[in-house]
């Protein structure tokens, strides 16, 4: 199907904000391929994102949108998704955001697994406040509150939710949106709650201090490390480390949907009870 | 409306909270334990889903704020409750509720201290938190109920004020009346007012999320209306709801917001008197103390001292006009309070220099007492 960016872009806020070759634009592009595909009515989607560069995605998007404090999405997420859930709820934060300071709500949605799709769009920097290290900053790397080099050991953080007990786990990379397509459709078709981390570039603030100032330079060191489950296996310990899985990396869908159990204790306590 | 009250309930004020809370249309409760104001959720966990609602205790303080918002945009009228502590971890996105203007209802069951304080012991040095707590300029509705039926009331006047302004609005009660249990009858459903918010009457493509052409108050549209798809950001914004930095749109909406509350002084303020006509030695006490300070008005009434109480139940905005024309027939005012003196501040600026202004306060945990607030009434006579 072609895309259909008049349906889901708020065409009138555009240009975006975003620098020129942000990773940042080819997320929402998926998003709304993804939207397309599965013909969802953008009345029927709140869109919901917490502070920074990633989280102004939203503002550009036709639909319910709500961009609310620093790290507290999916605070917000879970309110809309027990009181409608009939309807989508999609959650679109930075690093950062939803791993630093929203860290605590991330593993707590995973573990109800509410039906909420989460993406996270991974440029393992906080690039609105200049360039500091996040919880994703390599290890070793450059920041501008780590000018010798990242001192702290990174999340990975499709083990982390997976661990926190999410029935559905991807990672996808800005070099390949077709892939980036594939994958949130699955996520955003999942019944429960679904994570997806987006490698992504920020050639600003990451990029500048670590020797890839070039938007292409950062997704070719981006594409050069993704390889699919099967081949990232067959590595060698060592290249493990500079490389990272990408796909549909866990999926379960036997786990109870939360909205629905909680819907089932409605039923049951109002019907002769 | 006139209220007609149904059958005697013997209820921890916590209950109370939670009865009224659904009786005035409470659909949605987002919290987190927290001691001394737990029972609230608990009963809320087992009212709302017999209901049709949701309940849901969320991993911190912070994110039962947040979903109390999210379902407030949605639609529903919700509720959390917490204490000091957990006060002090919403006060962020309480900020983010008066900013989009997102009905809702906080409890706040005050405990001692600073900091973990005296969990299981009363206070009320949340007060001036409940006015300044969070950042930057805006309005605040707080109400001090000090008996249980006015809790009842109180905490649905609290929804329908909400509703109709549009705001977060907050309930001060303090641990004694969390669980302090006494007599209630509830008003029969049907013989009291329950407020919803205004919904706009505009088509989609003439909707504006804080369009101000209707009043102070923009008219609402819950998430998922067909075709509205509003934006909602902490952000400054204009009308349309998108981010502005325009000085002249940032102070014309910051004003706004404000005068929610100055505008609407008489639905708002709510202040009791108990003989007052004429006193010459006035009390300003509210929430639990003030129940102390009734009880000295009355001894000091049989010791022939004409002393009578000022209790504002709404606490903010405070009522500085009618605690003015109060002072002018005093001799001196005592300011009895559970904290080391917060309230005092504003009573003073109220009053100025016209008479003296005594401070009885207390910490520790143990209530102040009329046998404390009387001696202070006797520094005055
Ligand atoms: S600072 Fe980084 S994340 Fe932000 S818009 Fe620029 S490239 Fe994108």
């Amino acid at each position: 199907m072609p895309f259909d960016y008049m349906t889901y872009l708020r065409e009138e806020k555009l240009p975006h904000m975003w620098c020129p070759g942000c990773g940042i634009g080819i997320v929402v592009k998926a998003m709304i391929h993804t939207f397309t595909d599965l013909e969802w009515d953008p009345s029927d989607i709140a869109i919901i994102s917490g502070i920074g560069c990633t989280s102004r995605a939203p503002g550009y998007m036709d639909m319910n949108t709500l961009h609310t404090t620093h790290g507290r999405a999916l605070s917000f997420a879970t309110g809309i998704k027990m009181h409608r859930h009939d309807k989508h709820v999609v959650v679109i934060a930075g690093d950062g955001d939803m791993s630093a300071i929203g860290g605590n709500h991330l593993i707590h949605a995973a573990r109800r697994n509410i039906n909420i799709n989460v993406i996270v769009n991974n440029n393992n920097i906080y690039g609105m406040t200049g360039g500091q290290y996040s919880p994703t900053t390599p290890l070793g790397a450059k920041a501008a509150t780590a000018p010798y080099g990242n001192l702290e050991p990174s999340f990975d953080l499709v083990e982390l939710v997976k661990g926190a007990g999410a029935s559905f786990v991807a990672r996808g990379h800005v070099g390949n949106g077709r892939q980036l397509n594939t994958i949130l459709k699955k996520a955003f078709d999942h019944k429960g709650f679904s994570f997806v981390e987006v490698v992504s570039n920020c050639h600003t603030q990451f990029g500048r201090r670590n020797k890839m100032a070039d938007p292409m330079n950062m997704i070719s060191w981006i594409s050069d490390r993704a390889k699919p489950m099967k081949k990232f296996e067959a590595l060698s310990d060592e290249d493990k480390t500079r490389c990272f899985p990408v796909g549909v990396i866990h999926e379960d869908v036997s786990r109870p949907e939360y909205t629905e159990t909680y819907q089932e204790l409605i039923d049951s306590l109002n019907n002769g009870n | 409306m006139k209220e007609s009250n149904g059958e005697v309930k013997f209820l921890p004020g916590n209950i109370v909270v939670a009865e009224a809370a659904v009786a005035a249309g409470c659909n949605f409760f987002g919290g987190y334990p927290i001691t001394p104001s737990s029972e609230i959720a608990a009963h809320m966990a087992a009212l709302l889903p017999r209901r049709g609602g949701h309940f849901i205790q969320m991993e911190d303080e912070i994110a039962a704020m947040g979903s109390v918002i999210g379902a407030s945009l949605a639609g529903a009228k919700a509720l959390t409750a917490t204490s000091g502590p957990g006060f002090s971890l919403k006060l962020e996105n309480l900020g983010f509720g008066y900013m989009v203007e997102a009905p809702c209802v906080i409890v706040n069951v005050m405990r001692g201290g600073p900091s973990t304080g005296l969990p299981t012991h009363p206070a009320q040095a949340d007060v001036m938190q409940a006015r300044w707590g969070t950042h930057g300029d805006h309005p605040t509705i707080a109400i001090t109920p000090a008996f249980h039926q006015e809790t009842y009331m109180e905490t649905i006047r609290a929804f329908n004020l909400s509703e109709q302004l549009r705001m977060p609005v907050i309930l001060l009660l303090d641990e004694v009346l969390g669980h302090l249990s006494e007599g209630v009858r509830p008003p029969k459903p049907g013989t009291f007012e329950i407020i919803n918010r205004k919904m706009t009457d505009q088509p989609p493509d003439k909707y504006l999320p804080y369009d101000t052409s209707f009043g102070d108050v923009p008219p609402f549209v819950p998430y998922f209306e067909p075709g509205y798809h509003w934006h909602t950001t902490g952000l400054n914004h204009d009308e349309t709801g998108f981010p502005t930095t325009n000085p002249e749109l940032v102070t014309r909406d910051e004003e706004r917001l404000m005068r929610k509350v100055t505008g609407n002084r008489d639905l708002i303020d709510k202040v009791e008197y108990y003989m007052a006509d004429d006193a010459d030695v006035g009390i300003f006490s509210f929430g639990s103390t003030a129940r102390a300070a009734m009880v000295a008005v009355k001894h000091a009434r049989e010791q022939g001292i004409k002393a009578g109480l000022f209790r504002p139940v709404t606490l903010w905005p405070f009522p500085n006009k009618q605690l003015k024309d109060f002072a002018e027939q005093l001799k001196g005012i005592v300011v009895a309070e559970f904290n080391l003196g917060q309230m005092v501040y504003e009573v003073e600026r109220t009053v100025q220099s016209t008479i003296p202004v005594i401070r009885r306060t207390k910490v520790g945990g143990v209530p102040i007492t009329p046998a404390e607030i009387l001696e202070s009434v006797k520094e005055i006579s």
